[in-house]
């Protein structure tokens, strides 16, 4: 079959069961355009109004599916827009491919109109891309990029298409044929032994915990998850990345652990004699002060990047391999060899825990004058029962979500936790709803962070989104505001964003439902009415403006080293 | 410790990029670096000598796996290795006032370096000299009192050594 190369590119997403493509058109990008304009409905295209809203809306469909997230974007400036969704995607190990538009070869290197070096430009952003200069190369190509972005440590892969390429004929096969980079070969089983190490220490331990993170979700390993923590009563902490693999109602669960996680979870990983990190990363927001991380721990890692491994904190048994695999090759372990019928007694160490949680770190009070941020998060997850899918910016908001919104499942819970991209939760919720057009899809937002990707709203009407916008507006940049009341003595340099639009009347302007209260009283009823809406809401909750997002390991402090709060 | 770390890559379009911006991006440290085809050509070997603590050089022996054209790393400086290093040294040969003959004494040199005379001018000398850094240095410092008018060197190359299993 001879087909020119933009035939190619529509072939090789259908080929790799894409249906949805995020993107946005320009020169560079007309040939490809013209083939998605063929394809629709087989393949249908998603409008962004910023292609960064277009990344961010291919990550979000990639985390709620778990499949890879596909944008299209045009030369220059449209891959310049996309840098921030492709980084925002790589810290969190996101599979995404994005086909990215360039001049015609013989124009690279010339300053053409519109050309940048998106390659070079994108080279740390990216696991790994392409510039495809002979459409010869471009069916494999496509095909690694789908299969690097969501194999091994998932991550977003580029592959740029000169203009000419795409009008360019060449002899075009299908395939199914499973792709095969003799350089590229990802572990998938443990070491048996090691795994075989992993589960007497497990029996040994006196006081152990689970410190599990985004590679849990990524590896869709929480069944095996779930049953290595009931099969030996194991507490469980999760990272930001983490939450949703292990229900929040659960006795078991401490809550999130790190810079703003509970009393009981940073506690526990400070008192712990064995901790295990299943596709966690020992992120700085996690560890505080690496000294005194998890002290008198032996620390066993599973994860699938070695280079995870060992980066940040000493590792005494690390196990190289898919979570899932190696979850199971453990959870087989267990049931064989009986290892609960021979498990030391961690009942004391239950008992401290729950000494611990007693303290009830997240305590607050609403009062009948002013909205709490947590108490909307609260009201919004007993409204949907924990099982909406959320988005969120970041910043205090994030916070609160993270830890009033009890997460009962997973892919259900979209954040910026890396990169911390302030406007990604409006287009991730894009992603989300496109991609689950029957479930309650919910940004949760600051009044700061709603305002980096606003216009996306178009993108919600034009393809009729019921997505619904909590906003938790309290007139300043909260959480860079909370540090310097905390840390440079209240000198609120340039935090104050007073001048906001009327939310209310930005979202009729857009055609979408726009609701405001500044009652306590009144939460429920706007919460209530907004979910009921049967398109886009936008929701403006005027809440406490000074409000501090506690517990707070401040930058640079152990992790037992909490501020707690002004209740505590 | 200084490491020579022999990299076998994809020899294609932007993979020494790949390398280079690693390193830079990392903040690790590059102390030479050398690139040919080898084989064929599909494949280039990249030897880079760089210095770093333990867990630094694991890290980056990680990161260099886990580019995606690479085919295979390893750490030379691990085992028994053969390193080699290629030096050329223009000296000057201008009579100065109390020299006798700086010209025999360049050369007087050069026997005891094995070195090599690869081209003169009435004025100069180029030596060119192989060996390791050790023996490069040595033989520059008993070049430098002559003048050494331009200098260039190679990076190190090295192979360990034996059949490995
Ligand atoms: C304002 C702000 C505050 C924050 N505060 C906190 C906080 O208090 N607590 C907190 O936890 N985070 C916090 N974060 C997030 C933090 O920055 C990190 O993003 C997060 O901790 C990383 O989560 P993770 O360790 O689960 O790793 P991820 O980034 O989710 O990485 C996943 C890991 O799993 C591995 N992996 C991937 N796939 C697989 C697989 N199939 N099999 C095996 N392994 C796999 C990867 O190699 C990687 O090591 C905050 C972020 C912001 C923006
Ligand atoms: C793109 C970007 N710029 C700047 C920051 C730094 N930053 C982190 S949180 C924050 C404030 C966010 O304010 P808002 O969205 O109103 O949320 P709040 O903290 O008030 O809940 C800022 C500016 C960021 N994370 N992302």
């Amino acid at each position: 079959m001879q087909l020119t190369g933009a035939e190619i590119v529509v072939q090789c997403l259908l080929e790799q069961g894409v249906r949805t493509v995020f993107g946005y058109p320009g020169g560079a990008a007309l040939f490809i355009y013209d083939e998605l304009y063929k394809a629709e409905p087989r393949l249908t295209h998603v409008l962004s109004r910023h292609e960064q809203g277009a990344l961010h809306a291919a990550d979000g469909y990639a985390r709620v599916t778990g499949e890879v997230g596909v944008a299209l974007v045009t030369s220059g400036p449209g891959a310049t827009n996309a840098v921030t969704g492709l980084a925002t995607a790589y810290m969190d190990s996101i599979p995404v491919v994005c086909l990215s538009a360039q001049v015609p070869v013989p124009l690279i290197g010339n300053d053409a109109f519109q050309e940048v070096d998106t390659v070079g430009i994108t080279r740390s952003c990216t696991k790994h891309n392409y510039l495809v200069r002979d459409v010869e190369d471009l069916a494999r190509v496509i095909r690694e990029a789908f299969y690097i972005a969501k194999s091994g440590r998932p991550g977003p892969v580029l592959v740029d298409i000169p203009k000419d390429v795409s009008n360019t004929r060449c002899a075009y096969s299908p395939s199914h044929a499973s792709v095969n980079i003799r350089s590229y070969r990802p572990t998938v089983k443990g070491h048996i032994r090691q795994v075989r190490r992993a589960v007497e220490m497990l029996q040994a331990a006196r006081r152990p915990l689970l410190y599990t993170g985004g590679g849990v979700i990524l590896a869709n390993a929480w069944k095996g998850l779930q049953q290595l923590t009931k099969s030996l009563n194991l507490p469980i902490t999760n990272t930001l990345m983490g939450l949703g693999a292990f229900p929040a109602a659960d006795s078991q669960f401490v809550g999130m652990l790190g810079m703003h996680g509970t009393y009981e979870a940073n506690m526990a990983v400070s008192h712990c004699d064995l901790l295990v990190a299943i596709g966690a990363r020992f992120d700085d927001r996690v560890t505080g002060k690496i000294a005194d991380f998890a002290p008198h721990a032996k620390i066993i890692h599973i994860d699938v990047d070695p280079t995870s491994i060992s980066k940040n904190v000493r590792v005494d048994l690390p196990i190289v391999g898919d979570v899932r695999s190696v979850l199971e090759q453990m959870n087989g372990l267990i049931e064989e060899e009986k290892i609960p019928e021979k498990q030391a007694d961690i009942s004391d160490w239950w008992a401290k825990i729950e000494g611990w949680r007693k303290k009830d770190c997240l305590r607050f009070t609403q009062g009948e004058q002013e909205i709490e941020s947590q108490y909307v998060i609260q009201t919004l997850c007993k409204l949907t029962k924990g099982q909406a899918i959320v988005a969120t910016d970041v910043g205090q908001h994030q916070m609160w979500a993270a830890q009033f919104y009890g997460f009962q499942q997973a892919r259900h819970w979209l954040t910026s936790g890396g990169l911390g991209t302030m406007g990604y939760g409006l287009p991730a919720a894009i992603g989300a709803q496109v991609a689950k057009p029957n479930e309650q899809v919910v940004v949760i937002t600051g009044d700061g962070s709603i305002q980096m990707n606003v216009q996306e709203l178009g993108t919600c009407l034009q393809y009729q989104l019921p997505i619904k916008i909590v906003i938790l507006n309290n007139g300043f940049l909260g959480m860079v505001r909370q540090w310097q009341e905390l840390f440079y003595e209240r000198r609120y340099a340039h935090t104050d964003i007073a001048v906001s639009p009327d939310f209310v009347k930005l979202a009729e302007a857009y055609g979408a439902l726009g609701l405001r209260t500044d009652k306590p009283a009144e939460v429920e009823a706007v919460l209530r009415q907004g979910l009921a809406h049967p398109g886009t809401v936008i929701m403006d909750f005027r809440v406490r403006k000074e409000s501090n997002v506690y517990p707070m390991v401040p930058a640079g402090k152990g992790l037992n080293d909490m501020i707690l709060g002004e209740l505590l | 410790m200084r490491h020579i770390i022999s990299v076998l890559v994809e020899n294609e379009a932007g993979v020494l990029s790949r390398v280079a911006g690693l390193f830079s991006a990392r903040g690790f440290n590059i102390e030479s670096l050398t690139v040919a085809p080898v084989g064929n050509g599909e494949t280039s070997r990249i030897t880079l000598v760089t210095l770093g603590s333990d867990p630094i050089i694991e890290q980056i022996l990680k990161q260099l796996n886990k580019l995606v054209p690479v085919i295979q790393v390893s750490d030379l400086s691990e085992g028994p290795h053969v390193g080699r290093e290629l030096m050329l040294v223009k000296v000057l040969t201008e009579r100065g006032q109390h020299d006798k003959n700086p010209r025999d004494e360049v050369l007087n040199v050069v026997r005891i370096f094995r070195a090599q005379v690869v081209d003169a001018t009435p004025g100069s000398l180029i030596i060119e000299v192989t060996g390791d850094n050790d023996k490069l240095n040595a033989c520059l410092a008993m070049l430098e009192p002559f003048g050494v008018a331009e200098m260039v060197r190679t990076g190190q190359v090295a192979l360990s050594r034996g059949v490995r299993k």
